[in-house]
């Protein structure tokens, strides 16, 4: 399990999560805030602190937002945050 | 000389104000009366969760520089005074937690068989200073009072097969003691209903997926108009709800061990002679027959000297961090805010902290004697071995290898004396 930012976040990027991520996975992807899926430690805070209730467990992710589980992965995967 | 800060306590909010001060070139000893770092994320996080145990991985951070130092096994208050304090510091961040598990006040609530769940999870956290919970479970039916996080790691520590216990850190007598259990039935009670419960969903849903029956009153998730419009807006409340109706709508099966889940339910007294054998609850005076009783209803601070205090919250009054009325003083952590939040709240909470200190620091008066070395030789001098981050490693490593040997990620020593022997 860990947790994934979907869509819901493009357009405001409001970056409370970063401040209460405990190991700092949370990073800026261009449109959206996105998660590193190998340093989450699967916490859950900033799942109640984003205005926009962008963020889910993987299993939680809503189904048309499946992409966004992926697109964290390769994300992360090509090298992540610069 | 560069300044130097004194941090209390050694758990997520300490060290995250240390990694800050750190990084502002501050020069930082972090003291802690125990020879461990990290806290409750050792003596408080579920040991059935190493995921989020990781983050250790960050909080150890500070000490790879040189101007951070750990000393470990040193009292602030007993084995340095307020005025060592001032002799070698410029300033001092308190961050000593909120480890006293609260009573509700109602009569019988400290009969034996009753005790504050922090003392339950210290005990299976392997706190050196825990009082063994082995004869708790003797009872076959425990209640657990609350409705959060910690009424959700005792009511599944107590229900959860122990041979899925069996590769986790915990220590080796709280293994064996939870092989020996013979609880069969758990009874969650909280007192408001199910959309003001405080858990964290993940952790409600992991409950259910322990093999046990769950049996919730379905008239307890019969929402009010208020709680619906809580539940509209809040998808915490939302899903917590959902998981419980889910429950309701299982079939019982059976299982060994069920666990029972009441709501809108009030603790009015705990009955019993010499021990635990009943509670009385509200509404409908019903008595519900049980051996023993655990009380989830939060955490309080302890008081320190020197330190204003608040009794009713269990907090140090402060502003933005700054203790009130004691200039070069500062809090971070539940000793500041309560015992609220998870892990990373701290990270911002011991932000606003240090911010405040590092303004302040300029106009702060300069520690007499800011040598490190001179705090050692004090603390020495008066029969004190502070434990260092190397002595620590060396503890930690111990424990891992023990763990590698019985094929868990560590085994946990709790036993003080030899845990200091190790550190060296």
């Amino acid at each position: 399990m860990t947790y994934t930012i979907t869509s819901r976040c493009v357009g405001t990027k409001d970056e409370s999560c970063v401040t209460v991520c405990p190991v700092d996975c949370i990073h800026d992807a261009g449109e959206q805030m996105m998660i590193d899926p190998v340093e989450c430690i699967d916490c859950g805070a900033c799942v109640p602190i984003c205005p926009v209730d962008a963020i889910f467990t993987e299993d939680e992710v809503p189904a048309e937002e499946q992409d966004s589980i992926e697109a964290a992965r390769s994300f992360y995967g090509s090298g992540g945050p610069s | 000389m560069s300044r130097r800060v004194l941090v209390v306590g050694a758990g997520p909010a300490g060290l995250y104000a240390a990694a800050t001060l750190a990084a502002a070139d501050v020069g930082v000893d972090v003291a802690d009366r125990l020879p461990t770092p990290y806290g409750l994320v050792r003596y408080g996080v579920a040991p059935d969760h190493p995921k989020i145990k990781s983050v250790t991985r960050v909080l150890a951070r500070p000490f790879s520089a040189e101007s951070v130092r750990f000393l470990g096994n040193v009292a602030v208050g007993v084995d340095l005074t307020a005025a060592d304090l001032r002799e070698h510091y410029d300033a001092v961040v308190y961050a000593t937690g909120a480890a006293r598990g609260l009573r509700p006040g109602v009569p019988g609530d400290d009969l034996p068989g009753s005790a504050p769940a922090a003392d339950f999870v210290a005990w299976y956290g392997g706190h050196p200073d825990a009082v063994s919970a082995e004869r708790l479970l003797d009872a076959r039916r425990i209640a657990v009072i609350g409705a959060g996080n910690v009424a959700l790691d005792t009511a599944r520590m107590l229900l959860k097969d122990v041979r899925a216990l069996a590769d986790t850190e915990l220590p080796d007598a709280v293994l064996a003691a939870l092989d020996r259990s013979r609880v069969t039935d758990v009874h969650l009670i909280a007192r408001r209903g199910p959309a003001q419960a405080r858990f964290t969903p993940v952790e409600l849903r992991e409950l259910g997926e322990l093999g046990v029956d769950v049996l919730v009153r379905p008239d307890d998730l019969v929402l009010s108009p208020d709680e619906v419009r809580t539940v509209a807006g809040d998808r915490t409340a939302r899903t917590n709800v959902e998981i419980l109706r889910e429950w309701a709508r299982r079939p019982e099966r059976g299982a060994s061990r069920r666990l029972h889940v009441r709501f809108r339910t009030r603790l009015v007294e705990v009955c019993g002679r010499d021990r635990v054998d009943a509670l009385l609850l509200e509404p409908g005076g019903e008595t519900l027959p049980v051996d023993a009783v655990l009380y989830a209803i939060g955490h309080r601070g302890t008081p320190l000297p020197g330190l204003p205090f608040d009794e009713v919250t269990g907090t140090v009054p402060h502003e933005c961090g700054r203790v009130v009325g004691v200039p070069g003083a500062y809090v971070a952590g539940w000793l500041k805010r309560g015992a609220t939040g998870v892990i990373g709240t701290n990270k911002a909470d011991a932000g606003e902290t240090v911010a405040s200190l590092l303004a302040d620091l300029p106009g702060l008066p300069r520690a007499a004697e800011p040598d490190p070395a001179a705090v050692t030789a004090l603390l020495r001098r008066r029969g004190v071995r502070p434990v260092t981050w190397e002595g620590w490693t060396r503890l930690d490593a111990h424990e891992t290898e023990l763990g590698r040997r019985q094929g868990r990620t560590r085994a946990k020593l709790t036993d003080l004396s030899t845990m200091l022997a190790i550190c060296g």
